[in-house]
């Protein structure tokens, strides 16, 4: 076999052409959408787009971030959405932790069954169960609120598995020291267990705000009115206002605004981000 | 070895009371509720039915011998064929393509991924205008491609439903590229490293080495794409509003749809209650499958 190193070395440069040609081109086509929103976002609104005429207009201009902001509370939005992702956020920390805990560390009787019926959410999610969770909602007399939003969320079956998991892998070793050393549940928590398993948390934290920031159909029935309504529900409302039609410079622009928060935090963390995705589906 | 403080003591119960209760409340008692409230007959909108008569099956009956719900089942089923095995097949091609050693694979990741963290009525929003006739960008590029086929993707009835299986599709692909990449940087390089020296193509080695290897991230994405496709509906707000005479309707769609537009309360349970026997019938399913595949 004479097949000379300079032979096998421009065969695999070729190779390696093609692939990267490949990737790219794929890549290239999946950004397309977002690279088009971003470019029409600056187009100005008195040149209408037409067949090949979609990009650039003649020059750019921030006129739609202007109108879209004056059409529509976004800034109302902006903040609803915050509070509710900061409120579901907050309240699922606590919850899933002591929940965790007391699942790794204790045994106790009926353990096996309650973590089951919790373990349920898992298998019908929230979503679904929109009709029987819109009476209660009114009945507890919170309809067109935040905290409506957010407060079928406040218990995670997800987290609280995740965090049992997590605890379970901290060295016993360490446990056992601290309950020798008399540590109270407390301290055995906030200092055995919790330091390790903080990225745990983060992970979750991530896929949580990621994910209750991009709701929309609970947000829509559940609230009626600017004063409680999240981003989501708002730009849906902003696209059916009369008055908007086919101005797409002025949509992408309101569909931008909406987008922006999250997608600047994912380009700042985007490892970070990637990671906890999967961190948070493989349990 | 067991760690655990045997101790009788209520603290366990009460550090999972918080937890518990919630789902208690958002879960199980609206799942409970559900089944009960399916048994009536109440109609926010009329006045002789706005109190709850008990009528039995009656709200099942009613249902599968309506054509409209038969179709909303047939498009959510094929809503779920259509979009999970493709996305799967594409997640596993993007994953393989960013994980080679070559340029650009940054970029390129960031680009598969990145409609997975916008909101999905953003998404649709932007895809409102791809699919636009005449001058959308989707249509001028099947134009180009050679396709001369009607163009009012949302508002025709044959192409309603998959213009919004387009959207999820673009949408979710990267979102499951994520966990096969994360399966392939964990796979061993001994295997990879046989296969190439008794000469298997790149092909041969996905074919018979990466794919089997990954067969429980495949049944992992599996099962949480399928829960998601049951779950998606906001695109459908966005782009076709279930339209055109029910073409693109989906059961969560005609759920709230039933419910918040038709206000029959006693027709939603009955449509809830399909929901969440179709959702735990695929869940056990999935497990069992799982199960079996393991011995």
């Amino acid at each position: 076999m004479q097949l000379s190193k300079d032979g096998q070395r421009r065969r695999w440069n070729t190779k390696k052409i093609f692939a990267m040609l490949i990737t790219w081109t794929i890549a290239l086509l999946w950004a397309v959408p977002v690279l088009w929103a971003l470019v029409a976002s600056f187009r100005p609104a008195s040149e209408p787009m037409g067949r090949g005429d979609v990009w650039f207009g003649s020059m750019l201009t921030l006129d739609n971030y202007i109108k879209a902001w004056s059409l529509a509370p976004f800034d109302r939005y902006f903040i609803n959405t915050v509070v509710i992702v900061t409120m579901v956020l907050g309240v699922q920390l606590v919850t899933i932790t002591l929940a965790g805990f007391a699942f790794a560390h204790y045994e106790f009787r009926g353990s096996k069954i309650l973590l089951f019926v919790i373990l349920l959410q898992l298998m019908i999610p929230t979503t679904a169960l929109l009709v029987p969770n819109f009476s209660t909602i009114r009945f507890l007399n919170l309809y067109d609120t935040r905290l409506a939003i957010a407060i079928p969320y406040f218990g995670s079956a997800f987290g609280a598995f995740l965090m049992r998991q997590a605890f379970l892998e901290v060295p016993h070793d360490l446990v056992d020291a601290g309950t020798i050393d008399g540590a109270s549940w407390w301290q055995l928590l906030r200092h055995i267990y919790l330091p390790p398993t903080i990225p745990v948390l983060v992970a979750f934290g991530i896929s949580s705000v990621a994910w209750h920031w991009n709701e929309f159909l609970w947000p829509l029935i559940i609230t009626k009115s600017d004063a409680a309504r999240p981003l989501t529900a708002g730009l849906v409302r902003f696209t059916q206002l009369g008055e908007i039609g086919a101005q797409w410079s002025l949509l992408s622009a309101a569909t931008l605004i909406v987008a922006a928060p999250l997608f600047i935090a994912f380009l700042f963390f985007q490892r970070r981000f990637i990671e906890s995705f999967v961190h948070s589906g493989l349990k | 070895m067991e760690r655990s403080k045997t101790r009788k003591s209520s603290l366990p119960y009460l550090l999972i009371l918080p937890t518990l209760f919630f789902v208690a409340i958002f879960t199980i008692w609206p799942t409970i509720n559900s089944f009960y409230m399916s048994l009536f007959r109440q109609r926010l909108n009329l006045a002789r039915f706005r109190e709850p008569t008990f009528v039995g099956i009656e709200n099942f009956v009613n249902l599968f011998s309506d054509p409209r719900f038969i179709q909303v089942l047939n498009n959510t089923i094929i809503y779920v064929i259509g979009t999970v095995p493709l996305a799967i097949f594409l997640a596993f091609l993007f994953a393989f393509l960013v994980n080679q050693r070559i340029r650009g694979v940054g970029l390129s990741r960031l680009s598969f991924f990145h409609p997975s963290i916008l909101p999905m009525v953003s998404a649709a929003t932007i895809w409102m205008f791809f699919l636009t006739p005449d001058y959308g960008i989707f249509n001028e590029a099947l134009y180009f491609l050679g396709y001369r086929g009607p163009q009012n993707w949302t508002a025709n009835p044959d192409l309603a439903l998959i213009s919004i299986m387009i959207v999820a599709l673009w949408k979710n692909a990267g979102y499951y590229m994520i966990f096969y990449l994360a399966g392939m940087q964990n796979l061993p390089t001994e295997v990879f490293e046989a296969a190439t020296l008794d000469g298997a193509s790149t092909w041969q080695k996905l074919r018979y080495v990466t794919f089997p290897l990954l067969r429980g991230t495949t049944l992992f994405i599996t099962t949480i794409a399928i829960i998601g496709a049951f779950q998606t509906v906001d695109q459908i707000f966005v782009l076709t509003k279930g339209g055109p005479s029910g073409a693109s309707t989906t059961l969560l769609y005609y759920l709230w749809q039933v419910r918040f537009e038709f206000q029959d309360v006693g027709k939603a349970s009955a449509i809830t209650v399909v929901l969440i026997v179709l959702l735990l019938l695929f869940t056990v399913t999935n497990f069992v499958l799982s199960e079996r595949g393991e011995d």
